[in-house]
C-alpha cells in the first residue's frame, strides 16, 4: 500500500509531538485562576465582537484571523 | 495578472475540492482523527478541560456614523445549554442603513436600507473537544447571504494549548435595485488557531485564516473613473486572501490586563495590510470593568485600484476600501455588573465607544479635488446576563 | 514498548506513536490507586484545623475545587447530597478549595449550599503534594488511608460512580 502523503504527514506530526512527551505542563490546573477570569478573554461579548468585526470588514479591505466566527453579509 | 490569478485559484481549487469531498461520514472521520492526533499524542491526564460556553442572553443597540453613512439597529442573542454537553444559540441582528457617503453622494442619491441577519449555533462538548456548528442568513433588498460553518476546538498538553480549526461556507445572491438578483458569489473560509498558556498570567495565540471568494465580488452601484469618466467598476471574479494574527494577553497587576496584537493580511488582489492593536483593561471595585484600546491599520492598494485610471485595464475599481490608506482608532468601554452571584449568575450593562479616523492616500474627494479623509464613531450599548 | 519497525505502514507507526504518548502521559501521574494518601493539615472555613491522618478508620472523599471552575461548581450540590446520605454511615467529605480569594470561596460555597467542610489551600501546597492534573479532582480514600479511586474532571453521572465506590469502601 502506498503511503498517502496526508497520512505520512499525520504520522510524522504524531511522532514529533510524541518526542515532546517528557515536557510536563508547567502551569498546573490549580494555578489557572487568573487565566480563567473573563477579563483575559479576547472576546467577552459575542454580539459586540461581531458588530465590531462587521464594521471593520466593511470599511477595510482586510478580513479574517480575528477569531470571530461567522459568515459575511456582502454589504456593498 | 489574469494568468497568475487563475493559477493561484487553480492551486486552491484542489484543496477546496478535497475539503468539499469531506462530506458526511468521511469528513467526520477526518475531524475525529485530527482531534485524536492532537489530543492522543500528548496523552494529557486532565479530563473535561474544555467547557461548554455559559448560558447567556445579550441585547444590544449599535450605531456606526461616519463619512455620511449611518448604520444602526438592535441585536439579540440567546444561548442555552440542553445538558452538560450540548448548547444551542440563536441571534438576530438588524442594520438600518442610511447612506449618504461620498460614493453615493457624488455618483447617485442617498438611500435607506434595512438588513436583517439570523444566526443559529450548536455547541457540543466531547471530552477535550468543543464542536460548533453555525447557520446564518443575512438579507437586504439587494443581497442575500447564506452561510454555514463548523469549528472544532481541542485542548491538548494538559489544557495548556488549545488548537482550533474552522470552516465557513457562504453562498450569496447579488442583486441590484430595479433589476433584481442577477448574479451569485461564493466564499470559503478556513481558520486555524493555537492558543498557548505561557505562565499563570500570560497567554499567547496565533490565528490564521484563508478566505477564498468566487463570483460577483464588487458592487453593482459603484463606479470607477477612467480618463476622468465614470464607468461601472470591473472586479476580478476570484479572490484568495490570507491573514495571520499574533496576540499576547497578560495579567499585569492585581486586577488589570494588557493585550497586544498584530495582523498581517495579503491577497491575490495584491492588497497588503498591517494592523496593530494594543489595549488595557481594568476592574474597579466589585462591579466595574473598563476597557480601552488603540488600533492602527495601514493598507496598500489592490493592483487594479485607481482613483483615476489613465489606461484601459481588464479590471478597474475606485472602491476606496481597496485603496492605500491608514486608519487609526481609539476606543473605550465600561461595564457595570448590577446583579451577581459569583459563579452562578450575573447581569451587566455595557457602553462602548470607538472613534476612527480614515486617511486615504489615493482617493480624492471629487467635490474638492483633495485627498479624502473622514472620522467615524462606533457606539455600542448593551445588556448581558450569564446564568 | 518496542517501536514499530520502519517497514510498517504509516498508520501503524501513528498508532505506536499514540500509544507511546499515552504511556508517557500515564507514567507522569505519581498519585496512583493503592498508594498511601499523603498527609496534610488545612484550616477549614469555620476556623478549625483538619488533619487527614486523624481520619484513619473512616472513608474519606477529598474533592479539590475552585470557584472559577465550571464543572467544580456543578459537582458541589451532588457532593452535598452524597455527604448527607452517607455521613451517618461514617463517610467524611472534604472540599479543598484552591482560590486565591477566600471570601469568594466562602461566598460561592454558601450560595451552593455546601454541607461538608471546606478546607482552604490558598498557597496550593496540598494541590502540589497531590500532583493534581485536573480541576476538579476527586479522590476516595479507604479506612487504611490508601487512595482507592481517582476521578479527574467532572461530568454528569460521575456522582453515581462515587456513590457505588463509597458504598463498597464503607462495607470493608
Amino acid at each position: 500500500m502506498h503511503a498517502n502523503p496526508m497520512r505520512a504527514a499525520a504520522a510524522l506530526l504524531a511522532l514529533a509531538l510524541c518526542g515532546c512527551a517528557p515536557i510536563e505542563p508547567w502551569v498546573k490546573p490549580y494555578e489557572r485562576e487568573r487565566l480563567a477570569d473573563p477579563i483575559m478573554q479576547s472576546q467577552r461579548d459575542a454580539l459586540a465582537a461581531r458588530h465590531q468585526e462587521h464594521v471593520r470588514v466593511v470599511r477595510e479591505g482586510a478580513r479574517g484571523a480575528t477569531g470571530v466566527q461567522g459568515g459575511g453579509c456582502g454589504c456593498n | 495578472m489574469v494568468a497568475t490569478d487563475v493559477k493561484r485559484a487553480g492551486r486552491f481549487a484542489r484543496v477546496r475540492r478535497w475539503l468539499s469531498s469531506l462530506r458526511g461520514g468521511r469528513g467526520a472521520l477526518v475531524a475525529v482523527r485530527a482531534a485524536q492526533l492532537l489530543g492522543g499524542a500528548m496523552a494529557a491526564t486532565s479530563a473535561g478541560a474544555v467547557a461548554l460556553p455559559e448560558d447567556r442572553a445579550e441585547a444590544m443597540a449599535h450605531l456606526y456614523d461616519g463619512g455620511g453613512t449611518k448604520a444602526s439597529g438592535p441585536a439579540v442573542l440567546v444561548r442555552k445549554s440542553v445538558n452538560d454537553q450540548l448548547a444551542l444559540s440563536a441571534s438576530y441582528y438588524v442594520d438600518m442603513v442610511s447612506n449618504a457617503s461620498i460614493d453615493v453622494v457624488t455618483t447617485a442619491s442617498p438611500y435607506h436600507e434595512k438588513r436583517e441577519a439570523y444566526d443559529l449555533g450548536l455547541d457540543y462538548v466531547v471530552r477535550d473537544s468543543l464542536m460548533t456548528l453555525t447557520l446564518g442568513n443575512s438579507k437586504e433588498p439587494d443581497y442575500i447571504a447564506d452561510t454555514w460553518g463548523a469549528d472544532i476546538s481541542h485542548d491538548v498538553f494538559g489544557g495548556m494549548t488549545t488548537v482550533s480549526l474552522g470552516f465557513t461556507h457562504g453562498s450569496d445572491r447579488v442583486g441590484k435595485k430595479d433589476i433584481g438578483f442577477f448574479d451569485t458569489a461564493h466564499h470559503w473560509q478556513y481558520r486555524l488557531g493555537v492558543t498557548q498558556i505561557l505562565t499563570p498570567r500570560w497567554l499567547a495565540s496565533v490565528n490564521t485564516e484563508v478566505v477564498s471568494d468566487d463570483g460577483f465580488l464588487g458592487s453593482p452601484y459603484r463606479v470607477a473613473r477612467v480618463f476622468g469618466a465614470a464607468v461601472p467598476e470591473r472586479n476580478p471574479r476570484t479572490r484568495t486572501s490570507r491573514a495571520v494574527k499574533f496576540r499576547v494577553i497578560g495579567d499585569v497587576g492585581d486586577r488589570d490586563i494588557v493585550h497586544a496584537d498584530y495582523r498581517y493580511f495579503w491577497d491575490t488582489w495584491e492588497i497588503r495590510s498591517h494592523t496593530v492593536e494594543t489595549g488595557y483593561s481594568r476592574y474597579f471595585g466589585n462591579a466595574w470593568l473598563a476597557d480601552s484600546f488603540v488600533r492602527f491599520n495601514s493598507q496598500h492598494k489592490a493592483s487594479f485600484y485607481s482613483d483615476n485610471a489613465t489606461s484601459e485595464t481588464t479590471y478597474v475599481s475606485r472602491n476606496r476600501q481597496l485603496g492605500t490608506y491608514t486608519d487609526v482608532s481609539v476606543g473605550a468601554s465600561l461595564s457595570y455588573t448590577f446583579a451577581q452571584v459569583p459563579g452562578v449568575y450575573d447581569a451587566k450593562v455595557h457602553a462602548g465607544y470607538e472613534f476612527v479616523h480614515y486617511n486615504y492616500k489615493d482617493f480624492t474627494d471629487i467635490r474638492t479635488g483633495s485627498l479624502y479623509s473622514y472620522n467615524a464613531s462606533v457606539l455600542q450599548l448593551y445588556l448581558t446576563a450569564n446564568f | 514498548m518496542t517501536p514499530a519497525t520502519p517497514r510498517t505502514s504509516p498508520l501503524r507507526r501513528l498508532a505506536c506513536a499514540l500509544l507511546l504518548g499515552a504511556a508517557a502521559g500515564l507514567a507522569q501521574a505519581a498519585i496512583a490507586p493503592q498508594q498511601k494518601a499523603p498527609d496534610f493539615t488545612l484550616r477549614s472555613m469555620d476556623g478549625r484545623n483538619m488533619r487527614l491522618a486523624e481520619l484513619r478508620g473512616r472513608v474519606v472523599l477529598v474533592n479539590f475545587w475552585a470557584t472559577w471552575c465550571g464543572p467544580c461548581r456543578q459537582e458541589m450540590p451532588q457532593l452535598s447530597k452524597l455527604y448527607d446520605r452517607y455521613r451517618g454511615a461514617g463517610l467524611v467529605l472534604l472540599g479543598v478549595n484552591v482560590d486565591d480569594d477566600v471570601r469568594r470561596a466562602a461566598d460561592v460555597a454558601g450560595k451552593l449550599a455546601v454541607t461538608f467542610p471546606v478546607l482552604l489551600d490558598t498557597d496550593k501546597q496540598v494541590s502540589k503534594l497531590y500532583e493534581l492534573n485536573s480541576m476538579p479532582s476527586t479522590l476516595i480514600i479507604d479506612r487504611d488511608g490508601r487512595i482507592r479511586f481517582i476521578h479527574l474532571g467532572y461530568r454528569d453521572g460521575y456522582e453515581a460512580a462515587y456513590e457505588r465506590q463509597i458504598r463498597d469502601l464503607l462495607k470493608e
